[in-house]
């Protein structure tokens, strides 16, 4: 046993982390049928000179009257401008916030979790291999190695969808596509009129696509039946799972450690995450 | 710190209880029904509530520092003069409440918050992150501990670092002397509040007295198994599903036995409103019930009641010490076994985890009880 511990000091000036900052919508942007980007800023100009994060990291969007909801910041750090987050429509608070407009305010928690280990990266060749809103999380980390592209290897992106009406970051696509420093394949499950891209799933793409495990890191974001067969296509290409990036999803509450609801074994995806390597996972309890 | 020790009659706790009301809100168990539960003191009616010492509170003293449902923030929409058909927010922190004072409570209610503490603490976030709401009530509040005169069956406090005794995370210890109580001061807030006419200091006889009766609750507890390898066993039965399905067998997934342990920390946030005001609230909440985990796609990542069962017991008993020092999310207080409708039993999932017991196959689960049958 520990010896007798004191009960722990409280000082008044501690900062509270359940109260969020007041932010603006700017700008709302349709993605898809089911996706709407929301381009926000804090109120409080000091708090917006002084606010920083990483790519991966987290922001707890509140709208007060129905809750709060975890999304990935997608913008990159070098965007001093706002900050995106890209939302699918899948309940409650979800749903509401696609009601938001321009000129609305809502409550922002922001950062939270960990990020991309982009400093790791530099020198490396980084394939990125995202599903459906999976692209979100992976769009701040890709724009930031482009605003930074000297740092880094090849970039390749391997981004897929059900239709073509099912892509996001229609803005970024014409890009991606057009830039000679990155290759950029897209894919969709079944044939559509006027699909100039490939037609397959993504594990099956991306095996055609064969990127060299030499020197490589894999990222890659989805839904969960999407990643399981892209680990399986990944190993087989010879990717090791330390050379394999991924973030999880849990239904959270706090963000901070505290609410304990977003645990796998000892680790809390809040806080130890939403960024894990495959060896990582592996070493996970298995309770995804 | 002996010298310092107090003794106070029975007849006089009453009164002693009503002068500490001037300074704190205290708390103390009262028997209602068959129930015995921790009531706000009433200073104005002392001998009307004179504290239940000897049954154990059915549940926990947790709900003093970590209210069942407590408000964040008010929220308030207001209309923008500026720009008419906007709104503005109004946030507001609820203010701390005043000190409170809980009397009587048994050492492993006292050694659940210390379970509480490094969480809430911002132990997570490398202190990045502290709850204001816990920390301010917790960091306020002074525990004066009875000890263990009787254990019941379903004790274990031994098993899991306890004691009747324990003044772990008291700062007076309380102890039965004959006719009154033996007041030990532990911390030097527990010694300033012993600072009262109606205490007198505690005579040779009395200590003698007091010890005598913790020495012999001690002996009405079963020896400790060791169960130090618990974490590791656990962590090698988590693929063992048939393990899992036995234990959880008889579980109704009621969520009980979260809401009377002192330890069991986890909580939901909701948001409440009422035309243009509103309140956003933190409420208990149990990793036994399914809604705790699914998520809005469908998938549920402990769809069935064993794999949940698995995430109580691997929190308190592997998970929870791995980031903790070694210490178990478990105080051995007991009322998960007590007061569960269909007889789980905590210690056995425990010991025959690390093979010290091999509970029989289950025959099959309850019928006709909802939940029953999975
Ligand atoms: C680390 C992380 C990053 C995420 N990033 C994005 C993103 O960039 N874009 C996006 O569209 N979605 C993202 N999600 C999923 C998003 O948080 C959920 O879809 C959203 O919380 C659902 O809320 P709801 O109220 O609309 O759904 P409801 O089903 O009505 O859910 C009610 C409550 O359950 C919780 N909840 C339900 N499902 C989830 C879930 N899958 N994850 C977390 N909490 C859940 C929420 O707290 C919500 O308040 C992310 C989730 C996590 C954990
Ligand atoms: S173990 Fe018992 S008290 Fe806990 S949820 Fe199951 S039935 Fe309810
Ligand atoms: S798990 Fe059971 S015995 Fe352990 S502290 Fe909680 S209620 Fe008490
Ligand atoms: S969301 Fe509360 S612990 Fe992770």
């Amino acid at each position: 046993m520990p010896e007798l511990a004191l009960k722990p000091a409280f000082n008044p000036s501690t900062p509270n982390p359940y109260l969020p900052q007041v932010a603006t919508v700017l700008e709302v942007i349709q993605e898809t049928h089911n996706i709407r980007s929301f381009r926000v800023r804090l109120d409080d100009e000091q708090a917006w000179a002084s606010f920083s994060f990483e790519p991966g990291q987290l922001g707890q969007l509140s709208l007060f009257g129905v809750g709060e909801a975890t999304f990935v910041i997608n913008s990159p750090p070098t965007c001093k401008a706002y900050l995106q987050f890209s939302v699918m429509r899948a309940g409650e608070v979800t749903t509401a916030l696609h009601g938001l407009q321009a000129g609305d305010k809502i409550g922002l928690r922001a950062p939270l979790g960990n990020s991309f280990p982009y400093n790791d990266l530099k020198g490396k060749n980084v394939i990125f291999i995202g599903g459906g809103i999976g692209m979100a999380p992976m769009r701040t980390l890709l724009l930031y190695m482009l605003d930074n592209r000297r740092d880094y290897g090849d970039i390749s992106l391997l981004y897929g969808a059900r239709t073509p009406q099912d892509l996001s970051f229609a803005y970024d696509r014409a890009d991606w596509l057009g830039r000679e420093d990155m290759r950029t394949v897209l894919t969709i499950d079944a044939p559509a009129e006027g699909w100039e891209h490939k037609v397959g799933l993504i594990p099956n793409v991306l095996t055609e696509m064969a990127p060299s495990p030499e020197n490589a890191v894999a990222v890659t974001c989805g839904p969960p039946i999407m990643i399981k067969f892209t680990l399986q296509a990944l190993g087989k290409l010879g990717f090791k799972p330390e050379q394999i990036l991924t973030t999880l999803e849990k239904r959270m509450k706090c963000g901070i450690g505290i609410c304990g609801r977003c645990n796998i074994g000892e680790k809390y995806v809040c806080i130890d995450g939403p960024v894990f390597t495959y060896a990582q996972l592996q070493t996970m309890v298995n309770e995804l | 710190m002996e010298a310092s020790s107090k003794f106070i009659a029975r007849t006089a706790l009453a009164g002693w209880l009503g002068e500490l009301s001037a300074r704190f809100r205290v708390w103390a168990p009262r028997r209602e029904g068959r129930a015995v539960l921790y009531r706000p003191f009433d200073p104005q009616a002392p001998e009307d509530n004179l504290p239940e010492l000897d049954k154990k509170p059915t549940e926990s003293a947790k709900h003093i520092i970590f209210p069942r449902s407590e408000p964040l923030i008010n929220f308030r929409r207001k209309r923008d003069p500026e720009h008419p058909g906007q709104f503005l927010l109004d946030l507001r922190v609820p203010e701390a409440p005043g000190p409170s004072l809980i009397f009587g409570l048994p050492p492993c209610d006292a050694r659940g918050f210390m379970v509480f503490d490094p969480v809430y603490n911002g132990s997570g976030t490398d202190g990045q992150a502290r709850d204001i709401y816990y920390l301010r009530r917790r960091a306020a509040a002074l525990l004066i501990v009875r000890s263990c005169s009787r254990t019941l069956s379903t004790c274990f406090c031994n098993w899991v670092g306890g004691a009747p005794d324990s003044a772990e995370g008291a700062d007076i210890l309380a102890s039965e002397a004959e006719d009154g109580f033996l007041l030990e001061p532990v911390s030097s807030e527990g010694a300033a509040a012993l600072d009262s006419g109606l205490l007198v200091p505690a005579d040779e006889n009395r200590l003698k007295a007091a010890q005598a009766a913790r020495d012999e609750a001690k002996k009405t507890l079963k020896p400790a198994p060791d169960i130090s390898g618990a974490g590791k066993a656990l962590l090698e039965r988590f693929e063992d599903a048939a393990f899992w399905k036995g234990e959880a067998a008889h579980c109704l997934s009621c969520g009980i036995c979260t809401f009377l342990c002192p330890t069991c920390y986890c909580f939901n946030v909701t948001d409440e409103t009422a035309g243009a005001n509103g309140v956003r609230l933190r409420s208990w909440d149990a990793c036994m019930t399914p809604l705790f985990t699914l998520e809005a796609s469908g998938h549920n990542p402990r769809q069935d009641k064993a794999a949940r069962l698995k995430n109580r017991i691997g929190h308190k008993f592997s998970y929870y010490p791995e980031l903790h020092e070694a210490r178990f999310a478990c105080v051995g207080c007991g009322r998960c076994i007590k007061s569960c409708p269909s007889g789980v039993d905590i210690r056995r999932i425990v010991t025959d985890s690390v093979g010290l017991t091999q509970s029989p196959k289950p025959k099959a689960a309850p019928r006709n009880i909802p939940g029953g049958k999975e």
